[in-house]
């Protein structure tokens, strides 16, 4: 039996790193050659990995989400033969720990480890006592809490429930107590210093067998942040839910009112209230729905009526009581990852590095819809044709005089390259998210070919398979809403382009033509510039010319 | 001389609505008119819950001595056959009706609300011309709050008249009649009849439905219906009364005609709101089904014109009324106040009696609530046995959310378990939780030790059974 672990290979030309997006296998699972093993996606695609090998996987590397450093291993497999690794049974819980946060590049896996290291000892993460004390969640949305006092120090020896630390978040101080009796073999952070929830603040010698008892966290933690989590877990025993402390026994009251203190009541079921308590919140003005109920079965009682009075009482007073419509509580919460991630990053890049200039200019596409109908009429054997095979014609036709338009700026080189062929990126909506698949040499489709090309492109992207060069290497990207086209947009150029063209939904408008109003089907053009390569002037001719072609579609097909 | 007043509020009903409400306006210093057409008590006082109340007392006291001729076995024992003068049980009857309409006539009097008596009709949403004894008088008011009530329903093709009598009339039969047939098997059909029965008469129950009481589940129900037929009232279910032709109900059954002789015809097939008669379609109100239409505030469509009780919707119940009566008056005076109960209980005071408040386990169910239930019975309970109330398959039943144990309904069929209703109604209300029930002593010997073990039953830990 021997080792092989799987390194992040090379997934695409530059790409230092790739996104885990999802995991075909878990830890344990028996894995044939080829099998589908992970997801990766990278600024360009998503790429499923298979295994090259058969066997066990023992380790898996990186969450979804997680950002894999290429030639990091991301598997571990045991395997017949020698493997690639040197041969260890199980793999140290160590290297585990530090994956699942999330490392963006974890260390290589230590080999030759011993077994007595397995079983999550602290001996395993290179501690010194037999026992580590981690600073346990405090609350919610807390990351972080600073060392406020030590009640212990090196040497001592503590009972259980002792006071071992005070630590401070932004809601409240709180009194961290000793889940285990031992001796205090090493404490980690000074007063003031700012301790991770999850990071290691005590390390004990409890004289038990090594990986015994493991390590704790939130064990003995007798804090007012809690109480919330104590109520909504509040099993409906008697003495439980009579335990459940009205005033809670520590002195730094938590702000109420707050996340911390949201009431834990399902939406759209009635609060729980005696009407002598319902009575006074109406004299108050206060929803009760706003109320969180620390009775039994989340009863409100007057303290609780107080308590939220006192922490600034009804949103509004006069808005409360006579509205018809219910408050919406809470918030989603979404990890932006994958494609959201990629887009994210895409737009901020844009946004961040091009100086964006917008020009909008309003089109007469009364003559194009003309040509479009009667050649949509007499061509039934032909697809439907759309506006956009018409300005993209208009493009092409335009853009060998704008040669500082079809371009793609690397400006950390500070080379414009200028393109000669014509690679439209079309910005398509996908259940994913937006894509930009690409028509390819543009200059070389008529509109019936460009239809075609563009009907293509969003069908790869639709589907989600489409290749690296579908969905790369565009010079100048089209953004069109359709019918939701609206009136005017600032698109976002698709960088490293530097202009990218919308139109707008064409709209009959009464026009002044020749002193007359008259109807016309109009459109608006708008359309972004990146103002460091594209001067205005230049940017409002092309513009000027697209339109003058558009109004005069004849003008399209004369060379 | 047609003459004019104004007020600040005007209710339109003198019943367990609008004279609570009358009462309410006083003690908050609003100066109130209240026109009553009848006496003021409404339905209920005068023509409902009261009088028969008082009937079905008599007559399970006649009942209870004419069970003791020959010996029965508590060792009462009568020589002679009890005797029955109905002309002054109803005269005894109206004593107490009497006593209670002369004690609202005077709280009213006491918050100086000028009572009008005498017919009312809106020519608009804040006028109202009153036909007095003293001729017509116009009232103008800021608020106005109807409080009309409900009328019994009658059958289209059986109305009422002669021998065909609703629950008004039967509460004042000068005479018994020999053979009683009624209507509807819901709570006032049952009620009365019982009581009919009690006194002697022939009792033959007809109901649409193949089922009694159809607002109550079968668990509570089973034990009316055992004694009904142990009395001897004959149920037609799923039975349709064609039509009332010499002194006979011609009835179809499973597609049979039978004929039944009644020398009275009850028609208990509900009660409908009162929404006739007193301009109401002057108002301009909103309309929900037959009722009209108000908000938790029991405002109507029309600013300023407030509606309670039968009027505005099911259950037509004093209690409810009442309640809402307070509600209004309080949002008139500027305070704000919502109709919103957890539950509003119903009293059936049939043989024997069934209260029930919340909801039941099955209704539970329909709403997608994970509960439980429990049942303690009186057959095991001291204070029912001493008084000859535990057989009979009386219980108390209550019901709890799983998760959090709260006490969702509690419902209970037995003798005098119309009694159980505060707690029942309290429990829920204060948002009680099992826990709740079981930690409070329940006093023996009494009918609500049942609720402590029915609660400790759902507990897991019961201790007289």
């Amino acid at each position: 039996m021997g080792r092989f672990v799987f390194k992040l290979p090379d997934v695409g030309e530059g790409t230092a790193e790739a996104e885990i997006v999802a995991w075909h296998v878990k830890v344990g699972d028996l894995i044939a050659e080829d099998a589908p093993l992970v997801d990766v996606m990278t600024d360009k695609a998503t790429v499923e990995m298979t295994s090259p090998v058969a066997g066990r996987v023992i380790e898996t590397r990186g969450a979804p989400g997680d950002l894999a450093p290429v030639g990091g291993p991301i598997a571990v497999f045991e395997v017949e033969g020698a493997g690639n690794a040197a041969a260890v049974a199980p793999p140290p819980q160590s290297l585990r720990d530090s994956s699942s946060k999330g490392g963006a590049a974890p260390a290589p896996p230590p080999q030759g480890e011993e077994a007595r290291s397995a079983g999550g000892g602290p001996a395993a993460a290179g501690l010194k006592g037999d026992y580590a004390f981690r600073l346990p969640d405090v609350g919610e949305g807390t990351a972080e809490a600073e060392i406020v006092a030590w009640h212990v120090r090196v040497g001592d020896t503590v009972a259980e429930d002792a006071p071992l630390v005070d630590v401070m978040t932004d809601k409240a101080t709180v009194e961290m107590t000793s889940p285990v009796a031992g001796t205090i073999v090493a404490i980690h952070g000074d007063v003031g210093a700012m301790a991770a929830v999850g990071g290691v603040l005590v390390e004990f010698s409890t004289g038990l067998p090594s990986p015994a008892r493991g390590e704790g966290a939130g064990m003995g933690v007798n804090t007012p942040p809690l109480q919330q989590e104590a109520q909504e877990a509040a099993p409906p025993s008697p003495t439980l839910a009579a335990v459940a402390p009205v005033h809670p026994p520590s002195p730094p009251l938590p702000p109420r009112g707050g996340e911390a203190m949201r009431p834990s009541r399902a939406e759209g079921e009635r609060p729980l209230a005696s009407p002598a308590v319902r009575r006074r919140a109406e004299d108050l003005g206060v929803k009760l729905s706003y109320v969180a109920g620390t009775g039994p079965a989340g009863r409100i009682t007057h303290e609780d009526l107080d308590a939220f009075l006192a922490s600034g009482g009804p949103p509004a007073p006069t808005a409360a009581p006579t509205s018809a419509y219910a408050p919406r509580e809470g918030v989603d919460s979404v990890k932006v990852i994958g494609m959201r991630r990629a887009i994210a990053r895409q737009m901020q890049e844009a946004k961040r590095r091009i100086p964006h200039f917008a020009y909008i200019e309003e089109v007469d596409m009364t003559e194009v819809e003309r040509l479009r109908a009667h050649l949509n009429a007499t061509h039934k054997d032909r697809p439907k044709l759309t506006v956009l095979p018409f300005i993209m014609r208009a493009l092409v036709k335009v853009l060998p005089d704008y040669p500082q338009i079809n371009a793609r700026f690397d400006d950390e080189a500070g080379i414009v390259h200028r393109s000669r062929p014509v690679h439209f990126g079309i910005a398509t909506q996908t259940p994913q998210g937006l894509m930009v698949p690409v028509v390819r040499h543009a200059e070389a489709l008529d509109l019936w070919g460009s239809a075609a090309a563009v009907t293509r492109a969003a069908d790869v992207a639709r589907s989600g398979k489409g290749s690296k060069d579908e969905l790369s290497g565009s010079t100048l990207t089209i953004t069109s809403l359709g019918p939701l086209g609206g009136i005017a947009t600032t698109p976002v150029i698709n960088h490293p382009e530097v202009a990218i063209i919308g139109p707008n939904k064409i709209v009959d408008r009464p026009v002044v033509q020749n002193g007359q109003v008259v109807v016309r089907k109009m459109m608006n053009l708008s359309s972004s510039f990146d103002h460091r390569v594209v001067d205005g002037f230049d940017a409002a001719e092309f513009i000027q010319r697209i339109k003058a072609l558009l109004e005069n579609p004849a003008a399209l097909f004369i060379d | 001389m047609p003459q004019t007043i104004t007020t600040r509020l005007l209710i339109l009903g003198g019943g367990p609505g609008g004279y609570v409400a009358g009462i309410r306006a006083g003690q908050l210093g609003i100066e109130t008119v209240l026109v009553e057409g009848d006496r003021v008590g409404g339905t209920c006082l005068i023509r409902g819950c009261i009088p028969s109340k008082a009937l079905i007392h008599v007559a399970s006291k006649f009942d209870g001595m004419a069970h003791a001729v020959g010996g029965a076995a508590d060792g009462i024992g009568l020589s002679a056959t009890p005797t029955l003068d109905m002309a002054r049980t109803v005269a005894w009857k109206e004593t107490v009706v009497d006593k209670l309409n002369g004690g609202v006539a005077a709280l009213l009097k006491r918050q100086k609300v000028r009572v009008v008596n005498g017919w009312g009709k809106f020519t608009d949403a804040k006028t109202c011309v009153v036909e007095t004894a003293d001729g017509e008088l116009t009232i103008k008011a800021e608020t106005v709050l109807l409080a009309a009530g409900s009328v019994p329903a009658a059958l289209p093709h059986i109305p009422f008249g002669g021998d065909v009598i609703s629950s008004t009339e039967a509460l004042s039969l000068p005479e018994l009649p020999k053979r009683l047939v009624v209507i509807g098997a819901g709570y006032i059909g049952l009620e009365l009849g019982s009581a009919f029965r009690k006194f002697g008469c022939e009792v033959t129950v007809v109901e649409a439905l193949d089922r009694i009481l159809p607002l109550y589940d079968d668990a509570l129900t089973k034990p009316v219906k055992a004694w009904l037929e142990k009395a001897g009232v004959t149920l037609h279910l799923g039975a349709k009364a064609m039509a009332f032709e010499n002194g006979e109900l011609v009835v179809e059954k499973n597609g049979e005609t039978l004929r039944l002789p009644a020398d009275k015809l009850l028609v208990t097939v509900g009660r409908r709101p009162r929404t006739q008669g007193w301009g109401l379609e002057a108002m301009g109100l909103d309309m929900t089904g037959p009722f009209v239409k108000v908000n938790a505030r029991m405002e109507t469509a029309m600013r300023g014109v407030y509606a309670i009780g039968d009027l505005v919707g099911e259950p037509m119940l004093e209690h409810k009324a009442a309640a809402q009566a307070h509600v209004a008056v309080e949002n008139i005076a500027g305070q704000t106040r919502a109709f919103a109960p957890n539950a509003i209980a119903a009293v059936c005071f049939t043989e024997p009696e069934i209260v029930s408040c919340g909801l039941s386990p099955a209704e539970a169910e329909a709403l997608g609530i994970e509960a439980i239930s429990a049942v303690f019975p009186f057959a095991a309970n001291g204070r029912a046995l001493s008084m000859e109330a535990g057989d009979g398959g009386g219980f108390t039943r209550v019901v709890a959310r799983k998760s959090d144990h709260r006490v969702i309904g509690l419902q209970a069929v037995g003798h005098h378990v119309s009694e159980l209703a505060g707690e029942f109604c309290m429990s829920v209300e204060m948002g009680a939780v099992l826990e709740d029930l079981a930690g409070t002593i329940h006093v023996h010997p009494t009918l609500s030790e049942t609720v402590h073990e029915a609660a400790l039953r759902a507990l897991g830990h019961p201790i007289h059974i």
